[in-house]
């Protein structure tokens, strides 16, 4: 016999309105914490594939759009554009690198991407087996690539055009898997790399000769050398087909849109763990009414003040632990499905289910506030008149 | 073991003062006070286990002027000292009859005699109901059940408010000589609070409460 054992068998009492209280205060809790989680996933995604990169140049367009095909390969390009015009840009003075980058086909829905060694390097991408690319049609295969397709070294494969599709399928040109990197958790995880030639040459037609002054590629990425850059930039390009985007601003702006949904979403998460907390005060507060005698014998056979509130406070703080607990559990699973959706729709791996920081908080908070709403009947149950209360039965 | 001298007591300063007579139960002892409804049985039972304190007089147990206890203190003396038998049987709901046993000891920080506590049930005829909810058993049952609990930890005095009110005479026989039992092989004082008049014969050492009012 314990304190808990009977604040946890006065709670089975009443099994509705104890349930009730759980499912209220778990899907309040969970509702925030699957945000927090989101939140955190989303600007973990930005801020590792946006590292260093202070411009994205690519074909005029939505700004946003460039910066989500660019930077994180969920959308498609709005172009292409010329590689002297690019070039130009590149060896701008104020620009201290650049990063081609040209795509357009992909394998079994995994974009294939047409860049130089510093793209891989940029990002930190470690070779797990073979070499880089150097030929034509050589390809070094993303982490997430080989675990998803099977690709390993020495692997043959066409690839389909464009981003999605797997139907057009270039079945004359072969590329050859001379690589795989380890996971660097950022977007080359999730892409096929191979130089720019090769994209060139899946695309030219047979015998068709291109002069190289007309040669496309889908956008460079920017590092600057002078913050004057943001400002120079634009003007360079002003009479071409081209446009800069700033990754930073742009995904300050979605995440501002973003935000409008997710403070909606969590208000009315912070409205149910209010409504939640409300059932946990009735809860005990009817306990309370309904078990006056109950409590009045305690102090009957020995226990103190403090223990009768004791128990109705465990009362409480056990609701409260199993609904967050609850809660975060709910969040977790919630989470999981969304990563499937995330992973299947934009190959991003979201699946990690760590408690975060502000989680604890959330967790502390939501007991805390659990003990303070059986706290308020706690403070009744001292104040219980014991002879009077066995008299009136 | 137990002594009252002088008591007076009053709900509220607007309320009439009830005075009780002198009594003494000496350890092992047994006491019947007698009474009508409203003389004030349940008010001096509520006194003598320190649940009310009283206007005037001096109530000691074992020595111990109630008075002088206070809080937690005097929670702890009466949790050790008495087991109370109340008018309606009064239980946790959500625990068992045998659980319900353990409380005493477990509010004492004592260990729980199950065996112990299943021979009472035993001897009470319910020990079928030990690991029944108490509002799954008859009101005699009840009864039997609370006897059960005012004992288990061997108390040295055992009150018992209108233990027979419920029961028949059959019933009141058994139960009463159960008490009684009980209460002389823990050597244990018993006072039992009664209208029951067939309870009258049992006791030489009774009292008879009067309504009274200055």
């Amino acid at each position: 016999m314990s304190w808990f054992y009977m604040a946890w068998r006065n709670l089975g009492l009443k099994k509705l309105q104890t349930t009730l209280s759980l499912i209220l205060l778990a899907f309040g809790v969970g509702l925030v914490s699957l945000l927090m989680l989101t939140e955190k996933q989303l600007s973990d995604t930005f801020d590792r594939n946006i590292q260093d990169i202070d411009l994205v140049l690519g074909a005029k367009g939505s700004p946003l759009q460039l910066i989500l095909a660019n930077v994180y390969h969920v959308d498609a390009p709005t172009g292409n554009i010329r590689l002297v015009d690019a070039q130009k840009v590149i060896r701008h003075p104020y620009i201290e690198e650049g990063i081609p980058l040209a795509y357009g086909d992909n394998y079994r829905g995994f974009r294939i991407v047409g860049s130089d060694e510093s793209y891989l390097e940029h990002y930190g991408a470690a070779l797990e087996n073979g070499s880089i690319n150097k030929a034509p049609f050589e390809v070094v295969v993303g982490h997430k690539v080989a675990e998803t397709t099977g690709l390993k070294v020495g692997d043959t494969f066409f690839s389909a055009h464009g981003l999605q599709d797997e139907t057009d399928v270039h079945t004359d040109k072969t590329f050859t898997v001379v690589g795989v990197l380890a996971e660097s958790r950022s977007v080359v995880d999730q892409l096929l790399h191979c130089t720019i030639e090769t994209i060139w040459a899946v695309h030219d037609g047979p015998g068709e000769i291109i002069d190289e002054s007309e040669r496309e590629i889908t956008a460079v990425l920017l590092k600057k050398r002078n913050p004057l850059a943001v400002l120079t930039i634009p003007n360079v390009i002003r009479e071409t087909n081209m446009q800069v985007a700033l990754p930073a601003i742009e995904i300050n702006r979605l995440t501002q849109n973003f935000g409008i949904g997710m403070n909606t979403l969590r208000a009315i998460a912070l409205l149910i763990m209010l409504i939640s907390f409300a059932s946990i005060f009735i809860s005990v507060y009817d306990n309370l009414l309904a078990r006056k005698y109950e409590l009045a014998l305690l102090r009957t056979m020995g226990s103190s003040r403090r223990g009768v509130f004791l128990l109705l406070l465990l009362e409480g703080g056990l609701l409260s632990f199993g609904g967050a607990t609850l809660g975060l559990i709910f969040s977790r699973i919630g989470l999981l499905v969304l990563a499937q959706l995330i992973q299947d729709k934009f190959r991003y791996d979201w699946s990690s289910i760590g408690l975060l920081h502000s989680e604890w908080m959330l967790f502390g908070m939501a007991i805390f506030v659990g003990l303070m709403a059986a706290a308020i009947p706690g403070i009744s149950a001292l104040k219980i008149d014991i002879s009077r209360t066995l008299s009136e039965k | 073991m137990i002594a009252c001298n002088d008591i007076a007591f009053q709900y509220h300063t607007d309320s009439p003062v009830l005075s009780f007579p002198n009594l003494d139960c000496s350890k092992g002892g047994k006491l019947l006070l007698l009474g009508n409804s409203g003389c004030g049985k349940t008010t001096l039972l509520h006194l003598m286990c320190g649940l009310l304190r009283p206007r005037q007089g001096k109530i000691e147990v074992q020595g111990q002027d109630l008075a002088a206890l206070k809080g937690k203190d005097l929670d702890r003396f009466r949790g050790e000292h008495f087991g109370i038998i109340f008018q309606q049987s009064h239980f946790i709901q959500s625990l068992s009859v045998l659980e319900n046993l353990a409380v005493p000891h477990f509010l004492l920080g004592q260990s729980f005699p199950k065996t112990k506590a299943l021979e009472l049930l035993e001897s009470l005829g319910i020990s079928h109901k030990a690991q029944a909810k108490p509002q799954a058993l008859s009101v005699g049952e009840q009864q039997r059940a609370s006897i059960a609990r005012a004992l288990i930890h061997q108390p040295s005095i055992v009150l018992a408010d209108e233990p027979t009110s419920a029961l028949d005479d059959d019933s009141t026989a058994a139960v009463i000589s159960l008490l009684e039992e009980q209460c002389a092989f823990a050597g244990a004082s018993l006072i039992v609070v009664t209208h029951d008049q067939r309870l009258k014969s049992r006791y030489n050492n009774r009292v008879e409460l009067k309504p009274s009012a200055s």
